[in-house]
């Protein structure tokens, strides 16, 4: 199970970007995504939508569930990975890399310290 | 939680290890569902299917019972041959879904789902002794446990099978049942499945299940899960009992109508006073999602008019495609319908299944 050390975590399994210019990429992690299964569809959220920290802002749909994935920090969505639509197998392939879901330009960048460290949220994810 | 015969070889395979109807299988091994499903499609896969079970019928009323106890007419079948058959209660609904084999004159094997193997056996005992018609001369049994079955599914099963056993699998035909060995193991070979392929169902003896697992994967088999067993059964259009068919189906109004026969049937008088208020349809999606079991099917107004029992996309061919059961002035063919995913309707069309034929 991949868990890079540069990205923060959310416990409902989604990873964050250090925030660049306030603008941070969002994903769900290698475990959830093998947890999932292989994925066959994704709704993405509209570009401009303002979400709350831990709002359901997208769905990812495997052969066998479908699963609610939130936003890890508030902001606004200024991209979405529209790749995924016809390729939503990326997040299988790679969850960090080609299989992310959208950007925030986020509220408030401080807030992305306050998420998991790469050994907290194995600590998580260890325990399903 | 009861394991099959071939559970080891699940484990040792990486396969992801569910509970299902009181057994331990594979949902799936790391291929992935849909890898493991489009194998089948296109050449050939192998299931474990252990956790059904397997009754024996025999006695001098053997076939007059089963005529009596099951919804299709097991005394057009000649020794060697097997049907699709349902068992039906008498309160307008079904207790399983079977097949139904007869291997000599009076003794047949009947093939029941796993979670209902119990329930199958007392009413076939209960049945056999109940006066008018009965009671029959015929001993029902249950050999579950003598028995291993495994699935060889796919265009390409009857060539790989070929080379590991005796028998002349050109004469064995669809629906065919025939004792051959498998390398030197002895086998009962069906041509029979639920993926909609071509391909053989395989009872061993438990002991031998291992060897014959690890042969059919030496030969390019591969390895399959249930979840790709219910993706190919669903694009196929076959039912699954506890989703489209339960104790409350009536199957005159279900694609399976064809296999009620007219002959005297425990039920029958009940199943075909009940109408069709409600019947079960295929039906694909226009937009974007899974219609899953449960979930709600609107007509054009928005008004629901009855529930999803399975659906999935498939991995063929991408469309999201679903069985339903609806109000019947909605199930023609073509009529527009919807389906509430998350709180949204989704545009479906009424499609009669086969979702996918070979």
């Amino acid at each position: 199970m991949k868990i890079p050390q540069e990205l923060r975590f959310a416990a409902s399994h989604e990873w964050a970007t250090e925030p660049a210019d306030g603008v941070v990429t969002v994903g769900i992690t290698d475990f959830a995504q093998d947890q999932l299964g292989d994925v066959v569809f994704v709704e993405l959220p509209e570009v401009g939508r303002q979400l709350a920290a831990g709002e359901a802002a997208a769905v990812v749909e495997s052969v066998k569930t479908a699963s609610d994935i939130y936003a890890p920090l508030a902001g606004e969505v200024i991209e979405v990975n529209g790749a995924l639509l016809d390729a939503p197998e990326a997040i299988n392939t790679d969850a960090y890399g080609e299989g992310w879901l959208f950007r925030l330009r986020v509220a408030d960048a401080g807030a992305w310290g306050g998420m998991l460290d790469a050994d907290a949220y194995a600590a998580v994810a260890e325990e399903g | 939680m009861r394991q099959t015969p071939l559970h080891d070889e699940h484990v040792a395979l990486d396969g992801r290890m569910v509970d299902f109807a009181g057994w331990r299988m594979p949902i799936q091994y790391p291929t992935g569902i849909p890898q493991e499903h489009l194998a089948v499609r296109q050449d050939a896969g192998v299931f474990d299917v252990s956790h059904m079970g397997q009754l024996r019928v025999l006695g001098p009323d053997a076939t007059a019972f089963l005529s009596w106890a099951t919804l299709n007419d097991p005394a057009k079948l000649r020794p060697g041959r097997g049907q699709y058959s349902m068992l039906q209660n008498d309160r307008g609904g079904l207790i399983d879904d079977l097949y139904v084999y007869r291997d000599v004159d009076e003794s047949f094997l009947v093939v029941a789902n796993a979670a209902n193997v119990d329930a199958v056996f007392g009413h076939l005992q209960a049945l056999a002794v109940a006066p008018t018609p009965g009671p029959f001369r015929v001993v029902v049994r249950d050999e579950s446990d003598a028995w291993a079955l495994l699935a060889v599914q796919g265009p390409s099963a009857a060539t790989k099978l070929d080379r590991l056993v005796d028998a002349d699998l050109t004469a064995v035909r669809k629906n065919r049942l025939v004792d051959t060995t498998l390398s030197g193991m002895p086998v009962r070979l069906a041509r029979t499945g639920y993926t909609g392929e071509d391909g053989f169902e395989i009872f061993c003896r438990p002991v031998d299940a291992a060897a014959v697992w690890r042969l059919l994967l030496e030969a390019g088999v591969t390895p399959c899960g249930l979840g790709a067993r219910d993706t190919l059964r669903l694009e196929a259009g076959f039912p699954l009992f506890g989703h489209e068919l339960d104790e409350r189906s009536n199957p005159l109004c279900t694609p399976f109508a064809w296999v009620v026969k007219d002959k005297p049937a425990f039920g029958l008088e009940t199943l075909r006073a009940g109408g069709c208020p409600r019947r079960l349809i295929g039906l694909v999606l226009e937009g974007r999602g899974i219609a899953r079991d449960g979930y709600r099917v609107l007509d054009e107004a928005g008004g629901e008019i009855g529930r999803v029992t399975s659906g999935t996309v498939s991995p063929l061919t991408r469309t999201s495609i679903a069985l339903a059961w609806v109000d019947a002035a909605h199930a023609d063919e073509g009529t527009r319908i919807a389906v509430e995913i998350r709180g949204q309707p989704v545009a479906a069309t009424v499609t009669p299944p086969p979702f996918y034929r070979p």
